[in-house]
This record gives C-alpha cells, sequence and structure tokens, in this order.
C-alpha cells in the first residue's frame, strides 16, 4: 500500500513539473507583453528596460525558468505584477474560499446524486421510474455555466431570496481569524454568520455540484441495480428483509466501488469549475482571480495559479485512487 | 396429512411468454422430520417448485392453480406480511453457488446473525453467541476468526458451511436445499451432505432437497420425487425406488448413471422411446 | 461530461450506408436531437433573411423593452430589446452562427487529433504509447476552462483562437478512447488475419481498425459539439471570444448578468437558446451511441 503511494506521489511531482514547465513557456513564447500593461504613458525606454529587469523578463527562457524554480523550492513564488503583492500571500488568502467551495459542491453533489439513486431503486417498479430517469437525463446535459445562470434568475430575479454575488455580506463586519469562513463559523457556533456565508455561497454550490448531482445518480443507480439482482440479495430478501434495508444494507456497498470508479473524474471537474462559476458569482475564490491574471498578463500570478489548480487536480485524481481500493474488500487485502 | 410440514397440491404453473405449461398437476409432500429428494432433469421444473415454495418465481411463470401448504397457510395467496413472516423465519434456503450467495462487502457475522436480530430480536451480543455456536456446530474451526471474513477470505467449502448454519439459525421448520452440493469440490460434497444430514436429524427439521443427481439422493434422502417435464412420474420412499423401481424412465434413469463397479460397461442412455411415452403421457 | 466506454466486440458499420443511417433514424434521440440542429442551422445561414431586424442597430428610445408577452413590449421586437436597444431575436438568431461554427470546427479538429494520436498510440503500444499517455495525463491535469482562458488571452481574441483553443484542450477526450478501442480491436481474430496476410500497417489501421472506431468517434463528436458551443459561450462572456460586435449567446449572457434588474429577457434568450443546443448535441450523441453500437441495439 504505502509503495503504491509513494509510486503515485513520484507521478504526481512528474505531471506537475510538466504542467509548470508547459504554462512557463506557453506564457513567454506568446504575445502580449505584461510589461506594456503596466506602464503609464510618458515612461521613458530606460524605465521600461528597468521594469523588465525588476520583474526578471529580460534573461533567457532557460535562466528565467530556472530562476523560477530555485525561488519556488524556497518558497518564493514571486510578485504579482498587477496586484503588486505576493503571490503567496494572494494564494493563501483566496484559496481557503475555493476549497470550501469546491468541497460544499462535492458534498451536495454526493448526497443529492445518491439519495436520487437510491430512491430511484425503491421505486424502481413504480411509474415514477421513467419520470426520474427522463429528468436525470435531462439534468445530465446541463453544464455548470447554464445551472450558474438558470439559478441566478431563479433566485435572484423571479425568486430573490439568495444573494446573487459575493462571499459574505459586510454589513456584518464579522471577524475571521482563518480565511475559511464557512467552516470556521460553524464550528465556532456563530450561526447568523454561517447562515449568511452558507447563503452566499448556496447558489455557486448548486452550479458547481447538480452536474455532478446527476452524473452520481445515472452511474450508481446502475451499479445498485447490477447489485440488487444478485443472489445474496435474494437470500436476504427471503429472510424477510424491507426492500429499503436491502439497497442500504446489502446493495449499496457493493455499488460504491465501481460508482466511484466511474466518476472519480468527475470529481476533478469541480475544482476546474470553479474559475468560471467563481466569476459568475462575484465570488472571491482562485478561479475568479485566475481570470483576471490571465487578461493581465500577470506571469508570477498565472504560474503560481496553474501550479495550485494542477496540485488539486493531481491530489483529487490520487484520493478517488485510493478511496476506490479502499472501499473494495477484495483490493484491499492486496 | 396434517402432520406433514409442506403439502404441494395439484400445482399447475404456465410460461407466460409461451403458455408453455412448466408445471403439470403437481403433488408432493414432505413430512415431519423427513428429507424428501426432488429430482429430475435439466428443466423438469425441480426448481421451479423451490421458487414457488419461496415466492420467488420470475415473472414469466404463473400458478394457475394449486396449493402450497405450509403451517396451514396456502403461501400463494397469503397476504404478502404473512408470507414474509413464514418465508423469512420458518423456512429457510440452503442456495447453490455459496461465491454468490454470501454479500462480498460484508463480513460473516453480520450475514449469520440478520436472520437472529430480525425475527429473535437478540442484542448484537447476543447474536454474536448464538453464531458462534452455529458455527461450531456446522464444524468450523475458527469460529471468532470465520465471522470476522469477508466472503473471499473462506473457501468453498467453509462458505457452504456458513450458508448451513444460516439456514438451521433460526430452528425453521422446513429447509429448501437448492442443489447445495452442485458448485462444491467432489471430496468436499460428501462432506457437506453429512453435515446436512447430521444438522436435520439434530434440529428435527424438515428439508426438501432438491437434485438431479440420483447419488446424492440415494445418500441422504428418506423419501423421494421424481420430475419430467413438469410432471411427478414416481415417488416413494429412496429405498424402494433405487431398487425396485416402477416407471420404465425411473429405470431408465438408474441404469444410465455409471457404476463404479463396472468401469468397462458402456453408459447407457436413457432410450428414446421411452422419453417419448413419457411426452405423449403429459400430452394427454 | 461521461466518457464513452470502450465497447468488447467489434462494432460491425454495415457497408450499406443507408443501412446504418436507417439505423440512426429509428433512434427517437437521433430524430429530437438531430432535427433541432438542423432548426439551427437553418437559422443560422438564413439569418439574413429569417431575423426580423439588424442585430447591430441601436436605438436608446427602445432599450431594454421586454418580450412580447409582457406589458411594455414594443411591436416588432419579439424577444424584447438589451439596453442599446438591439432587438434579441435577431441577436439570438445570428448568434447561432457563431456557435454552430465553432461546434463544427472545433469539435472536428480535436476529433482528428486525438483520434490520430490514439491509433497511433493503440497500435503501436511501447515507448510511443507512453509518451502520449503521459502528454495526455499532464494535458488533462489543466482545468480545462482555465487553458482556454488562457490560450485565447495570450493568442488574442477571435473565433480562430477560440476554435484553436478548444481542439487543443479537449483532444486528450477522444485520444482516450480512441485508443482504447484500438487496444481492443487490435487484439481481435480479423487483425491477426489480416496481418497473416501481409498486409501493410498503415492500410490494416485505416481499412480495419478505423472503420470500427468510427461509431464510438461519432457519437463522442457530437458531444463535443455541445461542450465547445460551453466553451465559446464562457469565452464569449469573458469577453475573450469575438469582438463585443459580432451578437454571440455569451456575449448576450454576460450583458444580461449586467442588466439584470432591468429586464432578465436579455438573459434568459440566448441562456435558453444554450441549452437546447446543448442539450439536442447530446442527445443526438447518445442516440447515435445506441444506434450504431450492435450490442445495445440488441
Amino acid at each position: 500500500m504505502s509503495s503504491r503511494i509513494a509510486y503515485r506521489l513520484a507521478m504526481a511531482a512528474i505531471t506537475l513539473a510538466g504542467v509548470a514547465v508547459i504554462v512557463f513557456i506557453l506564457l513567454r513564447v506568446v504575445p502580449g507583453d505584461p510589461i506594456a500593461m503596466m506602464i503609464s504613458p510618458g515612461a521613458s525606454p530606460a524605465d521600461i528596460a528597468a521594469l523588465r529587469a525588476h520583474y526578471g523578463l529580460d534573461a533567457s527562457i532557460p535562466v528565467q525558468f530556472a530562476v523560477w524554480a530555485r525561488d519556488l523550492l524556497r518558497g518564493d513564488f514571486g510578485v504579482s505584477i498587477s496586484l503588486h503583492r505576493n503571490v503567496l500571500e494572494l494564494l493563501a488568502e483566496r484559496l481557503p474560499a475555493t476549497l470550501e467551495l469546491a468541497v460544499a459542491a462535492l458534498i451536495v453533489a454526493v448526497c443529492l446524486g445518491g439519495a436520487v439513486a437510491v430512491i430511484a431503486t425503491l421505486l424502481d417498479d413504480s411509474p415514477v421510474a421513467p419520470v426520474i430517469d427522463a429528468i436525470n437525463g435531462l439534468f445530465l446535459a446541463v453544464p455548470d455555466f447554464i445551472w450558474a445562470f438558470a439559478l441566478v434568475l431563479l433566485f435572484g430575479v423571479f425568486a430573490p431570496i439568495l444573494p446573487l454575488s459575493g462571499r459574505i455580506d459586510p454589513a456584518l463586519d464579522a471577524r475571521f481569524a482563518t480565511p475559511f469562513y464557512l467552516t470556521e463559523s460553524l464550528v465556532t457556533l456563530h450561526l447568523s454568520t454561517f447562515l449568511d456565508v452558507a447563503r452566499h455561497m448556496a447558489m455557486p454550490t448548486l452550479a458547481l455540484g447538480l452536474p455532478l448531482a446527476a452524473i452520481i445518480t445515472r452511474v450508481l443507480k446502475e451499479s445498485l441495480r447490477e447489485a440488487m439482482v444478485q443472489d445474496y440479495v435474494l437470500l436476504a430478501r427471503l429472510k424477510g428483509m424491507s426492500k429499503l434495508r436491502l439497497v442500504l444494507q446489502e446493495a449499496l456497498r457493493n455499488a460504491v466501488a465501481p460508482t466511484l470508479a466511474l466518476t472519480g473524474v468527475q470529481f476533478t471537474f469541480l475544482i476546474g469549475g470553479t474559475v468560471i462559476v467563481e466569476r459568475i458569482f462575484g465570488y472571491p475564490g482562485v478561479g475568479n482571480m485566475a481570470i483576471d491574471a490571465v487578461i493581465n498578463r500577470d506571469l508570477p500570478l498565472i504560474q503560481g495559479l496553474t501550479l495550485v489548480f494542477g496540485a488539486l487536480f493531481i491530489l483529487v485524481n490520487m484520493l478517488v485512487d485510493l478511496l476506490v481500493v479502499a472501499a473494495n474488500p477484495r483490493l484491499r487485502h492486496g | 396429512m396434517s402432520d406433514a410440514a409442506l403439502a404441494i397440491a395439484d400445482l399447475n404453473a404456465v410460461s407466460d411468454r409461451d403458455g408453455e405449461a412448466i408445471l403439470r398437476g403437481v403433488s408432493l409432500t414432505v413430512e415431519r422430520g423427513e428429507t424428501r429428494g426432488l429430482v429430475g432433469e435439466s428443466g423438469a421444473g425441480k426448481s421451479t417448485i423451490g421458487k414457488a415454495i419461496l415466492g420467488i418465481l420470475p415473472r414469466a411463470v404463473r400458478v394457475t392453480s394449486g396449493e402450497v401448504l405450509f403451517e396451514g397457510q396456502d403461501l400463494l395467496k397469503a397476504p404478502a406480511a404473512l408470507r414474509r413472516r413464514l418465508i423469512g423465519e420458518r423456512i429457510a434456503l440452503i442456495p447453490q453457488d455459496p461465491m454468490t450467495a454470501l454479500n462480498p462487502g460484508r463480513r460473516i457475522e453480520g450475514q449469520l446473525t440478520d436472520g437472529l436480530r430480525l425475527w429473535r430480536d437478540l442484542s448484537a451480543g447476543a447474536a454474536r453467541e448464538a453464531a458462534l455456536k452455529l458455527l461450531d456446530e456446522v464444524q468450523i474451526r475458527d469460529p471468532e476468526r470465520v465471522l470476522r471474513s469477508f466472503p473471499h477470505e473462506l473457501s468453498g467449502g467453509m462458505r457452504q458451511r456458513v450458508l448451513i448454519a444460516a439456514a438451521f439459525a433460526l430452528e425453521p421448520k422446513l429447509i429448501v436445499a437448492d442443489e447445495p452440493t452442485t458448485a462444491l469440490d467432489v471430496t468436499v460434497q460428501k462432506q457437506i451432505l453429512r453435515l446436512i444430514r447430521a444438522m436435520q436429524s439434530a434440529h428435527g427439521t424438515s428439508v426438501l432437497f432438491v437434485t438431479h443427481d440420483l447419488g446424492v439422493v440415494a445418500q441422504i434422502c428418506d423419501r423421494v420425487t421424481l420430475l419430467f417435464g413438469g410432471r411427478v412420474v414416481e415417488e416413494g420412499r429412496t429405498a424402494d425406488l433405487l431398487q425396485a423401481p416402477r416407471h420404465p424412465y425411473t429405470r431408465a434413469l438408474l441404469e444410465a448413471c455409471p457404476r463404479y463397479d463396472q468401469p468397462c460397461a458402456g453408459l447407457r442412455p436413457i432410450p428414446e422411446q421411452i422419453i417419448a411415452t413419457l411426452r405423449a403421457e403429459i400430452a394427454a | 461530461m461521461a466518457e464513452a466506454t470502450a465497447g468488447a466486440a467489434p462494432v460491425l458499420l454495415s457497408r450499406r450506408p443507408s443501412h446504418t443511417l436507417r439505423a440512426c433514424l429509428r433512434e427517437p434521440k437521433v430524430v429530437a436531437g438531430g432535427c433541432f440542429i438542423l432548426f439551427l442551422l437553418v437559422l443560422a445561414l438564413g439569418a439574413s433573411w429569417i431575423a426580423p431586424k439588424d442585430p447591430l442597430e441601436q436605438d436608446i428610445l427602445l432599450g431594454a423593452t421586454p418580450p412580447f408577452w409582457l406589458p411594455g413590449a414594443e411591436p416588432g421586437h419579439w424577444l424584447g430589446t438589451d439596453d442599446l436597444g438591439r432587438d434579441a431575436l435577431s441577436r439570438v438568431i445570428y448568434g447561432s452562427r457563431v456557435a454552430l461554427t465553432v461546434a463544427f470546427v472545433a469539435a472536428s479538429l480535436a476529433a482528428a487529433l486525438g483520434a490520430t494520436l490514439g491509433l497511433v498510440a493503440g497500435w503501436y503500444r511501447g515507448a510511443i504509447d507512453a509518451t502520449i499517455s503521459r502528454l495526455v495525463e499532464i494535458w488533462m491535469a489543466f482545468p480545462p476552462v482555465l487553458l482556454s482562458i488562457l490560450l485565447v488571452a495570450v493568442v488574442g481574441a477571435g473565433v480562430g483562437s477560440v476554435i484553436a483553443a478548444i481542439a487543443i484542450i479537449d483532444w486528450t477526450r477522444f485520444c482516450r478512447v480512441v485508443r482504447a478501442e484500438t487496444i481492443n480491436q487490435a487484439s481481435a481474430d480479423y487483425v491477426t488475419a489480416a496481418r497473416a496476410m501481409g498486409f501493410s500497417q498503415g492500410r490494416i489501421l485505416l481499412r480495419e481498425i478505423f472503420p470500427n472506431v468510427l461509431p464510438v468517434l461519432i457519437a463522442l463528436v457530437s458531444l463535443e459539439m455541445g461542450i465547445a458551443v460551453i466553451v465559446e459561450a464562457i469565452l464569449s462572456f469573458v469577453g475573450l471570444s469575438v469582438s463585443s460586435d459580432t451578437p454571440t449567446w455569451g456575449g448576450m449572457i454576460a450583458q444580461g448578468r449586467q442588466l439584470l434588474h432591468q429586464g432578465w429577457w436579455i438573459l434568459a434568450a440566448p441562456l435558453a437558446m444554450l441549452f437546447l443546443t446543448v442539450l439536442a448535441f447530446n442527445l443526438l450523441g447518445e442516440g447515435l451511441r445506441r444506434a450504431l453500437d450492435p450490442v445495445m441495439r440488441r
């Protein structure tokens, strides 16, 4: 087991390095000069050259990469060209918000998707079953981008009960010790604050989570169906167990592993999805920051963000792989 | 008559798909404390009878007439709640394939104590004690370890013993054994048969033993019912049937069995005309 | 989006295209999705005749008027107008042009690139496969949306860059599926027979394996078109697609978001179109997959 983890980590490091290199090169060989975006009109060529040197953009690409890599290993991610602040600080400030969003979306997706799959299995004999299937099929076609705006229309215009942007109501004047607003307010039992943060997160969370929920429902339902026709379920039914118990106690545990294997890759899309969802809802996470960074050609910030996203992707993939093994008793014992 | 554990009277069933008759006026009884063999070729209808008793007939098969009497109730017509209790608590199944009959994702303890906790309302601890005693009865040497194990950690023979233990757990009145030795190694088969026989006489349970193997029947069945084409061809005490069969089909079946004491004798399949006669009898 | 799983048996496309076509048309999803796409095509090609007004024509006096079923509507502007008085219906109709162009071209390019690499990787295996697979893994570690924004931002806005960006990012989806299917097919008996008969590798790849990979590919292309439409909408939303004059659904959505409280219809109309389009491509893809897979047909 530990050798498997070690191997995965090594592969992950190589992949991450590959990501870093590609982005690095990409940013420097294509048109778009970040310096040009920063200078004020009337600056002399000497000033521009000095600025370029200050950011180390006058050296050759391999040298630049070496410098960047060296600094990186020391923990220095550089300074943002557009925001004039330390990149690592910026990332540390905004990453928690994105993590809370992604995790909340995952929880919503698993709970909602799982519940609907179980209910659909319990009702598979009734006429409701094809209706559930059709609605699920419909939901499967809707990506997070469309969900976001549908929710905006629904809860922002027609039934305006949720805030359309931001993370917290500034008028609330809440004080936080950590940048994890939602978790902290829950743990410290500041419930009015928690509710406010939750209300702000409701729509982006739904927009991110609903597409994944639809996929989980589809796959889990199929896995449950396969499990329910097995002999051991028949034997349990003969013993007199109710259908609910059959699904939850007998079938579900055997349906989780194949579902996880098939849907696991979708979890990483949650992270990518935060980019546009945060933008739409003005949510102050790394996704939102990324779009501005790209538009402003903020090289150090883009590089830092790419590493963060890449690392998250790879981490989630690894976790999913490990979970799949853990969920299968046969694999667990080697 | 009323002492019979199970009494099937004139059971008829058809396939909804093609109208073909699957069971033709089958009648059989399992007396209290006896082991009745239900023998026949594949497709003779023996598993259909077992499924009819347990209420798990496939959707395409329909019972058109007849009764399945158990504890004074017709299982075919009993209300769902009563049926659930009768089949769950008073009847048990020893399934054919120990590989697929145990939940690969659950430890043995849970699967063994389910019935006890459901119908006897035992606590987890008491159920565990009962389970250990059962495993001991089926001659499993390390019951504590087995309880903790997952099915894939046990051998086929051990799994079947666990299933037998589960079947006897609630002291049922009737056990339906659906070819329980077919999926096992020959060396293990004999042990399992002996075990079932021993448990059956210790608990006084009635057993309906479904099989296609006359050798098995000879070993543990008191009485036998022979089926062909969904119809009872012959029935009686095992010794009588094997030594003095009355129906030509029964005779031919016995002759077709390879004899270990005559290895050079050729195999003698059942003659075509006997089958044809039988079919004609049935169609009439 | 769920990926197509590699089939077990070779999918034998009938040599008579009419046979295959009829099988496809019997599938209700294909008909439903296909009809809507055709409808869109008609809209896109005939926009200049179908659209009631000039999409670029502004009339500030008629700014933010609602659609025809609400009070205060302007006659002639069926779906209302945006804040600059431009007709929403016409803009939605013209928006289909960008959407469909990007969908068809980008999906085809991504498919071509991905399928080629997938075939090569699945056929030759060894070091080539290892390199391509590692490349796919690294590629997939990028959040696709971020990468597309990155690419378009650095290369410059415009339909061309949007198309290129989609193709460059999404080829991995095709590569994986085609590679898996190629590996599957390569071990089949008919391939061994072809090799024994002395056919060149290229011929086997093209004439034997590829036709059996094609059905899965076609279904995936349809799904990809739906994805491409969304990516284009996202890029227009962020302001990185075509110039802001050319009407795009994404651009209209961005506008609609800004003007939400002035007029929700500015957001709703393009959103509905976008949703229906993606739905249509999805249905088409699923229907094609079923129609072309003999195992499922049974």
